[in-house]
């Protein structure tokens, strides 16, 4: 050992050796912090599983309604709904990754987090999943609701549909996290973003009504929405198939949207000043 | 344990670029308890940001802890504590988790991690608050819990950005209670930022005065007090003796300040040595006749330094006190 190995801590004992910084521990920690959240005040989490079957039990007798019991894209109304609202609660939840941030931001803990050696593409993916947590339950229990009304369980393309669901919400929380950082200054510039983005995205990708009945403008408009392509790798692996082309073009979809959430989050810790 | 060479940070472009800091060189050894001294907006905060890696410099280098700023920013956050102006807990956390998830970020197993998070707690008097949600602490156990989330992972070097701004008098000396006592118990490396003149004075070694970007005096307080500003020795006289009193003190130091209360003038004087002086020139004055009423000396201050190094008060805006991250207490 030369004299300059010992120019680090001599009494402090910080180890810094001890870690070689891995970005799937520093997940994991980011990801138990916000959780812990969750576990100490579970009453929340009730409320947020009760969302979605509202929505299933309202929405999804009109649609019915609507199509006089037909099927829908080849299948029945509830099978082809059901997606769309995980896919729905799955945009609403990680759109809202920002929100909690940006409290954080104000009150100063933001900075004192960005002052550990945690990697910054670390902190927007646990952020993300932290919000995807609840969602795997909330989609659970749907499906299990469903199930008596028609729903058919394919277990296999369920847990593939999370796993792309999953990819899709790192970059989606990651995008609402450089959103929450931009606007730290005015917050309702979070929220006026968020809700303008959120509502056409949803409609322009044939989540709630199929397109296939709107004008063209609109099925052309869809095809530059990559929550399009998710939202039918999702019909096509909750019906159980997995082969289908659409499941590719579904993950190409959320793969490219992580990366560019990641880039886009990791340049804008970078350059602000908080 | 910190080397910088000509280190800048330019914010905006154009027409509108700022200079924040302007060529900052600065050594700083181990064991050293260093403040940074100077106005709201001279560029402390932004070289303290420089040098935990928070913001890039502009130009020039740092090495921090042996490690280069730029090129490791994530090794050197691994080296430092950083305690910044604002509450490091998250409000809406429990403090006992906030803690140890912080030892966590920093590579600490978690049995480690509760262990050292037990004992700072003790320490820092936060003992049992554990399941206690942070936003319910009082300023001052919010404040204390930031110094423990800053010395989890027991950091060779440690910042603090504006320790005390914002608490009150018994606050600030329970704070600043536990960091010396710190820096006795583990020879911990201390910088702080701060406008407050008695805090650098009193707290640090070594005073490093900031205006406009540079590094315009760097020293102990005392040396300061000695090469920049002299003693004050204070004078009241009868009105009508005043131009004859100040003739004789003209000869000895240099006048600051000349006022009229009534019957009375009252003349200030900058001398090299006041407690010497000030007998002596009491004599002066009495050989011309004229009869001293009050006088007094005055020890120089920090602001009277940077008055002499700038000809402005660090006093001239107030104190620019920003409140609002404090909370009620519970």
């Amino acid at each position: 050992m030369t004299t300059s190995d010992l120019v680090l801590p001599a009494r402090g004992g910080a180890a810094p050796e001890r870690r070689a910084s891995s970005v799937l521990t520093d997940t994991g920690n980011v990801w138990l912090r916000e959780t812990l959240t969750i576990v100490r005040d579970p009453f929340s989490l009730i409320f947020s599983l009760l969302q979605p079957l509202i929505f299933l039990g309202l929405f999804g007798p009109l649609l019915s309604g609507f199509t006089g019991g037909q099927d829908l894209g080849g299948t029945s109304p509830l099978q082809w709904f059901l997606p769309g609202v995980v896919v729905m609660i799955t945009m609403f939840g990680t759109s809202m990754t920002g929100s909690n941030l940006q409290y954080e931001i104000m009150t100063g803990a933001f900075e004192r987090i960005l002052a550990t050696p945690l990697s910054r593409p670390a902190l927007m993916i646990g952020r993300a999943l932290k919000e995807l947590t609840p969602l795997v339950v909330q989609g659970l229990i749907i499906c299990a609701v469903a199930a008596p009304f028609g729903f058919v369980i394919h277990p296999l393309g369920i847990l593939l549909g999370l796993v792309l669901l999953g990819v899709f919400g790192v970059g989606i929380g990651a995008l609402s996290y450089s959103l929450a950082i931009a606007a730290r200054k005015n917050e309702w510039v979070f929220w006026a973003v968020q809700q303008t983005l959120l509502f056409p995205l949803l409609i322009l990708s044939g989540m709630m009504l199929p397109l296939e009945a709107g004008p063209g403008w609109m099925r052309v408009a869809s095809q530059f929405n990559p929550l399009t392509y998710v939202v039918e790798a999702e019909r096509a692996l909750f019906a159980g198939v997995l082969a289908d082309p659409s499941v590719l073009w579904g993950f190409v979809a959320a793969f490219v949207t992580a990366a560019v959430g990641l880039v886009v989050g990791v340049r804008t810790i970078t350059r602000s000043i908080f | 344990m910190i080397h910088t060479e000509a280190l800048t940070r330019t914010f905006g472009s154009g027409k509108d670029t700022v200079e924040a800091v302007r060529g900052v060189d600065l050594d700083v050894a181990e064991g050293e308890l260093v403040a940074f001294l100077g106005p709201n907006g001279a560029g402390k905060s932004t070289t303290l940001r420089m040098l935990t890696s928070l913001l890039p410099p502009t130009s020039g280098t740092a090495l921090v802890a042996g490690t280069d700023v730029v090129a490791d920013p994530a090794g050197v956050r691994r080296r430092i504590g950083y305690i910044g102006q604002k509450d490091g807990a998250g409000h809406s956390y429990r403090v006992g988790d906030e803690l140890v998830m912080q030892g966590r970020f920093y590579g600490l197993s978690k049995s480690e991690s509760v262990e050292r998070g037990r004992r700072l707690m003790t320490s820092l008097d936060l003992a049992g608050m554990e399941n206690r949600k942070v936003s319910t602490l009082s300023g001052g156990q919010k404040r204390r819990l930031d110094i423990a989330l800053g010395l989890i992972h027991e950091p060779p070097l440690l910042f603090l950005d504006e320790p005390s701004t914002g608490m009150d008098p018994q606050n600030r000396a329970n704070l600043w209670e536990h960091i010396l006592r710190l820096r006795a118990e583990r020879g911990t490396t201390i910088v702080l930022t701060t406008h407050y003149l008695e805090e650098a004075d009193t707290m640090a070694e070594r005073v490093v005065v900031i205006d406009h970007g540079r590094i315009i005096a760097d020293d102990t307080a005392e040396a300061l007090k000695a090469e920049q500003a002299g003693d004050h020795v204070w004078f009241s006289v009868p009105a009508e003796d005043a131009d004859a009193a100040a003739q004789v003190l003209d000869g000895h130091g240099e006048q600051l300040e000349r006022t009229t209360a009534g019957a009375t003038v009252g003349l200030r004087y900058r001398v090299g040595h006041g407690t010497r002086a000030l007998p002596r020139l009491v004599l002066a004055l009495a050989d011309r006749g004229i009869g001293v009423a009050e006088a007094s000396v005055r020890r120089p201050t920090l602001d009277d330094v940077f008055l002499n190094l700038t000809g402005r008060s660090l006093r001239e805006g107030g104190p620019a006190l920003t409140t609002s991250t404090e909370g009620q207490p519970a």
